[in-house]
């Protein structure tokens, strides 16, 4: 009777090697053999070309322009989780779920879409293009354009992870304190920022990955001037474009790097985000020892 | 009203909206402006012009291909990662996110580097008279490194949450090991499988970057919808380049609502 079930509740250890090696070979030739690429073309002229190619003033003031639109964007889209994730987790209101689908709204806007919303704003023929031209603004073009397209694209990342945590967690403890006199803030940092940690920190180096990687928006807002106006990705299709291969592979290395530091805190918030669900059902869960 | 009891509702909500509305909302309302000049037939005539029209057929029939493949081998990751033990599980779960972490343009170059006829795995496959790069089938392949974790996570957290004792009981009772999975785990999955197949799929109709290295751009045969947006932006045809966007965001809202759809019905099939 054992065999029987353990035959029919798994499959046959055969079949079990089969799938798992197709598995790994599919993994394999669609993730592991490109992260592998980038890092061997890179490396292909040696050291010294890896090094002068990622040290090169262009590159330099890419990897510059890249880290200040995320160091603008990764913030701004912070506080406007925390505030989504507050009034929407903790308050009922009409229109929740409208607001909660809205919030997901750049996802599923085509990234070439997202950049030109802003070059028909901003742009020379644009909505406050005229003006703009009168009062020697620049927006597109130029490094405003491409934060904001930045912005606009890593936008959810932060909202969209705390908002289920927020609402998971309930509103017991903050109510508890707000009772005993602590005032809004004070309930926040205290009570709930220790409850959302993790889910906080996956959720911007998610927001963070979006906002150094993305290629389309920015592509569409930057107008492609060297040294001025290009991110790391933009500098990454430049050297490719001009069949210099290496040093394209050694810029997107850093990139492929970010990537990798990406996945490792998203592995170790994801776990933290669990054991803290776990700790929180086992209390609740406990039983009441002074009851029969 | 016991939830009144906590402050801040006013000012959290109040940014939030206002937040939304400045970057998402209001720049989204102002995109059909310039096809509005175009009118009702000028309109119409760019968005079927024969070009336009080989570009949304491309699009969409590349994405269906990869959202295909991704529903296949999708499943079969999630189900090895959940169910089987192995060494360095962990380390394949973590890094099906790569393609999340990995900026688009890195995966498009490496791709085409890849896939090129005098690449490491386009050699071996031109000898064989299959060219991948710089047509439709090295389009899906990017598609498909690009929604791959859209179908294994929306079905990993399902499939552990399997209750090994509906199993059990269908085994108990006489099911084959084929059986249970085709007449009791599969349309338990079933709603979960359709919702990551619809993700990766909608995903892909936008996407740019991993695409525009290894597709070559030739019009007609290889131009997808998004690169036709950027050439007409390019060439400062904006109301052509919004009508066409047009087009396409509507295609990515309908789905959005089918994936919403799909989610809610998930929901109440596992509660």
């Amino acid at each position: 009777m054992s065999n029987l079930r353990r035959s029919t509740l798994t499959e046959p250890a055969p079949l079990r090697w089969a799938i798992t090696a197709v598995v790994l070979l599919f993994l394999t030739l669609f993730l592991l053999v490109p992260l592998a690429t980038v890092f061997i073309s890179a490396f292909a002229k040696g050291m010294q070309a890896y090094f002068s190619a990622v040290r090169e003033p262009d590159a330099m003031a890419a990897l510059r322009l890249t880290l200040l639109a995320a160091a603008i964007a990764v913030p701004c889209n912070l506080v406007f989780g925390v505030c989504a994730g507050w009034g929407i987790a903790k308050f009922d209101f009409p229109g929740k779920n409208l607001l909660t689908t809205l919030i997901d709204l750049p996802f599923a806007v085509s990234p070439v879409i997202s950049g030109m919303l802003f070059v028909l704003l901003f742009g020379r023929n644009g909505v406050f293009g005229s003006w703009l031209f009168d009062h020697n603004v620049r927006i597109v073009f130029a490094v405003p354009g491409i934060v904001l397209a930045t912005v606009f694209v890593s936008f959810p990342f932060v909202a969209r992870e705390i908002i289920p945590m927020m609402e998971a967690a309930g509103n017991d403890e903050e109510e508890a304190a707000a009772v005993l006199g602590a005032g809004g803030l004070q309930t926040f940092f205290r009570v709930t920022l220790p409850n959302i940690k993790w889910g906080l920190l996956y959720g911007v180096i998610l927001c963070n990955a979006r906002a150094m990687g993305e290629f389309g928006a920015v592509s569409v807002v930057s107008g492609h001037i060297r040294g001025l106006t290009n991110t790391l990705p933009l500098q990454v299709e430049i050297l490719y474009n001009e069949y210099n291969f290496q040093a394209a592979f050694a810029v997107a290395s850093l990139l492929a790097f970010l990537a990798l530091i990406t996945l490792v805190v998203k592995a170790i918030a994801e776990r933290r985000v669990e054991q803290t669900v776990l700790e929180r059902t086992e209390i609740r869960l406990k039983p009441d020892p002074t009851s029969p | 009203m016991a939830r009144a009891v906590l402050p801040g509702f006013r000012v959290t909500m109040g940014f939030t909206v206002f937040y939304l509305c400045l970057i998402v909302l209001g720049p989204l309302l102002t995109l059909p402006t310039p096809a509005a000049s175009l009118g009702w037939s000028g309109f119409w005539d760019v968005i079927t012009d024969p070009r336009v029209v080989a570009s949304y057929r491309l699009t969409l029939g590349a994405s269906l291909a990869a959202a295909c493949v991704n529903a296949v081998f999708g499943f079969l990751v999630a189900w090895v990662l959940v169910r089987y033990e192995f060494p360095g599980r962990r380390i394949i779960d973590a890094l099906i996110d790569l393609p999340f972490a990995l900026p688009t343009a890195v995966a498009g170059i490496t791709l085409t580097a890849l896939y090129a006829p005098n690449g490491w795995l386009g050699r071996p496959l031109a000898a064989r008279g299959i060219t991948v790069a710089f047509t439709p089938l090295g389009i899906s392949i990017a598609l498909v490194f690009i929604g791959l974790p859209f179908v294994v996570r929306t079905l990993q957290p399902v499939i552990e949450d399997l209750d090994a004792e509906v199993e059990e009981a269908a085994a108990s009772l006489g099911a084959g090991r084929l059986q249970v999975l085709v007449r009791v785990i599969l349309p338990y999955l079933y709603p979960a499988w359709l919702t990551g197949f619809a993700l990766a799929f909608a995903r892909a109709v936008g996407e740019y970057g991993s695409v525009v290295f290894i597709s070559g751009n030739m019009p007609m045969r290889t131009e997808i919808t998004p690169l036709l947006i950027v050439t007409k932006l390019e060439q400062y045809d904006y109301p052509g380049a919004t009508a066409v966007a047009l087009v396409l965001l509507i295609i990515s809202f309908v789905l959005l609502f089918a994936i919403n759809a799909l989610q809610g019905w998930s929901a109440r099939r596992l509660a």
